[in-house]
């Protein structure tokens, strides 16, 4: 990755003069699987978002004499151990997945990892020293280990402190909603996911720095943050997006295998994870194949649209 | 490069120490601590405070780290609170056995399946092959391992009746011709966790290497052996094979990465006794010890592995040793 944002941008510009943003999204829009996989994460997501209104039933509404069905007229996608719509779950699922990848997206991959990503180019010295090396500590810890006994032993703690707050504010039903539970999950992640976004950023901002308009804008006596913010900030802004979009699929995957081992979102919150857990013995799969292929299906569409978006998005930004 | 492989080497004990401080100070954060969680309903505070001064968990979490680390550096990890009687190395020895033979497995399979496949896709580029190979790599990359296993198992340990539905024979199983001569083979209980484990390793060395190889054959010297006459098959196995291989090395880390945390489902799911459905089962009841010796030796394999490639691909590779030394 020898090129900058500003380079490619050259290259990337339209005759038109609609801008770097512009000629990006005009090569994005001729990839016809580029497309198909943002049409696909765009259904998932809103789903998700719109799920009150969409979804047929309440993800936690029991119906015992109707348990385990294969879909049906009134069950689309049938109903699990406890008779509860399936399809319903599967729209909460992805709900409580957009709701963890956002939160840990724009805290840890954008706000830290480009924070001290900046930081760690622009300032150098000590400043770059300690954070590249606590980096490095983290990038060298058994990451799906740490995840899984950072939710345990946390878990308990933020549900009490949780708790705490409702007895003292006016807020209430917070722990019942799982809140405690994705506040959890969304700091564990975000320990770990603003590594990548800082060397990348780091990086460029390095190489940046060598550049005469910067020199210039120093010169001139522009303080750090207007340089970083006017001058630094525009040139990377396209490999944010790159770095974003590689890092969804990922905390999709890890809330999912977190809530599977039993430590991630907590029940009667609904998640991938929990519902590709119910499905999963050999003799479960034999008599209700439902339970794991609903959530399997819709799991594997999502980071396979996600794969595909994250790789045209790279073709896109670097020209081709 | 002399220097640079020492402060690498230097580097080790300094995130070991960091690490297992970290996990030290996390393990303790849960509600209760080790002695009361291990005590269960059973509180009788004069005996907690025996077991306390016995496991020397008594005084602050530093003067208990500083203890633990002294023992642990003579190679005394402490004893199981879970399962008494049992020192934490005994118990974990075994397991990461099981774990480190099909380990070594998946990953011979990940580099041996993975390269040919990536260069057949990069050989086949232009033709229909290659799409086919690099949509169904992608596709299988997308495929989660916790969807993958149960219809695997359901397929052909229920269906079929061919695999055992889980568990753990042994790496080797006996095949005997006409009850006379015996073949060794791998034990059937292997193939599905093995599947499972190297899938993501494999999609992704294969995609590397078609990537690579194709940039190679771009390369003035391919065109410069395919000029003199030489045949497509020395084209491809003296010049453009060695090329693309380079950067397969630095993956290495990676795949081995997938591997570890694959085992953490692959052994949960199919019942295998290996390290990771250990640990997991030591992160839930909470067997502090057991967490921290799994974590020292989980930290440990990431790091050093990472300096290995390092150090290899700086060995291979001339260009990064002199980038190194002019530093």
């Amino acid at each position: 990755m020898t090129a900058t944002t500003a380079e490619m941008q050259r290259e990337t510009a339209a005759p038109r003069g609609q801008g770097a943003w512009g000629a990006l999204w005009e090569r994005l829009r001729r990839k016809r699987l580029a497309m198909i996989s943002l049409v696909v994460i765009a259904v998932i997501y809103g789903a998700g978002i719109l799920a009150p209104l969409v979804a047929p039933y309440s993800y936690t509404r029991q119906d015992l004499d109707r348990a385990l069905e294969g879909p049906s007229a009134e069950h689309w996608l049938g109903t699990d151990r406890l008779g509860r719509d399936m399809l319903s779950r599967a729209i909460y699922s992805a709900r409580t997945t957009l709701i963890v990848t956002t939160a840990v997206i724009l805290s840890g991959s954008l706000l830290i990892g480009n924070v001290l990503g900046m930081l760690s180019g622009y300032r150098g010295g000590w400043v770059d020293s300690v954070i590249m090396r606590v980096g490095e500590v983290f990038s060298s810890l058994p990451g799906l280990m740490m995840l899984i006994l950072l939710n345990a032993t946390m878990g308990p703690r933020v549900v009490e402190l949780v708790r705490w707050v409702e007895d003292h504010t006016f807020l209430s039903g917070l722990v019942a909603s799982g809140f405690a539970s994705y506040l959890t999950v969304f700091a564990a992640l975000s320990l770990f996911f603003w590594i990548g976004t800082a060397r990348v950023i780091r990086s460029q901002v390095l190489q940046l720095r060598e550049r005469d308009y910067i020199m210039a804008a120093e010169a001139l006596g522009a303080r750090p943050r207007r340089v970083i913010m006017q001058h630094v900030f525009p040139n990377v802004s396209f490999l944010i997006i790159l770095e974003v979009s590689g890092a969804l699929g990922a905390i999709a995957g890890s809330e999912i295998v977190l809530t599977w081992f039993g430590v991630g979102v907590q029940p009667p919150a609904a998640s991938f994870g929990a519902m590709l857990f119910e499905g999963s013995g050999a003799r479960t799969f034999q008599s209700h194949p439902h339970l794991l292929l609903v959530p399997g299906v819709v799991v594997t569409l999502l980071l396979f649209a996600f794969n595909l978006f994250g790789d045209a998005l790279n073709d896109a930004v670097r020209g081709r | 490069m002399g220097a640079y492989i020492i402060r690498r080497v230097l580097w080790l004990p300094v995130v070991l120490l960091i690490v297992t401080f970290l996990t030290f100070t996390i393990a303790r954060f849960g509600p209760g601590d080790p002695v009361s969680v291990a005590a269960g309903q059973f509180r009788d505070p004069a005996v907690l405070e025996r077991v306390r001064a016995e496991r020397g968990l008594d005084g602050s979490v530093v003067e208990q780290y500083g203890r633990w680390l002294r023992d642990a550096l003579r190679g005394d990890f402490g004893e199981s609170f879970q399962q008494q009687g049992f020192t934490v190395t005994e118990l974990i020895l075994p397991r990461m056995w099981v774990s480190a033979q099909m380990g070594f497995i998946a990953l011979v399979l990940v580099f041996g399946l993975g390269i040919p496949f990536g260069l057949l896709a990069a050989r086949a580029n232009g033709t229909w092959v290659d799409p086919l190979i690099i949509g169904t790599l992608l596709f299988m990359r997308a495929i989660p391992v916790l969807v993958v296993i149960p219809p695997l198992v359901w397929l052909f340990a229920v269906q079929f009746n061919r695999l055992p539905v889980g568990g753990w024979d042994g790496v080797f199983d006996i095949w005997w011709i006409a009850d006379v001569i015996a073949v060794p083979i791998p034990d059937p209980h292997l193939y599905i966790p093995l599947v499972a484990l190297s899938l993501p390793g494999f999609v992704g060395v294969a995609r590397l290497v078609r990537y690579t190889a194709l940039e190679v054959d771009r390369e003035d010297y391919v065109r410069t052996a395919r000029a003199k006459g030489l045949s497509e098959g020395a084209v491809t196995f003296r010049h453009v094979l060695p090329n693309s291989l380079l950067p397969v090395v630095t993956v290495v880390g990676f795949a081995l990465a997938s591997i570890i945390e694959g085992a953490f489902f692959v052994e949960t799911l199919l019942g295998i006794p290996g390290i990771g459905r250990f640990t997991f089962e030591a992160v839930v009841s909470r067997d502090y010890d057991v967490i921290l010796a799994t974590t020292v030796i989980f930290s440990a394999v990431f790091v050093v592995m990472n300096l290995l490639v390092e150090l290899t691909y700086g060995f291979i590779d001339p260009r990064v040793r002199v980038g190194a030394s002019r530093e």
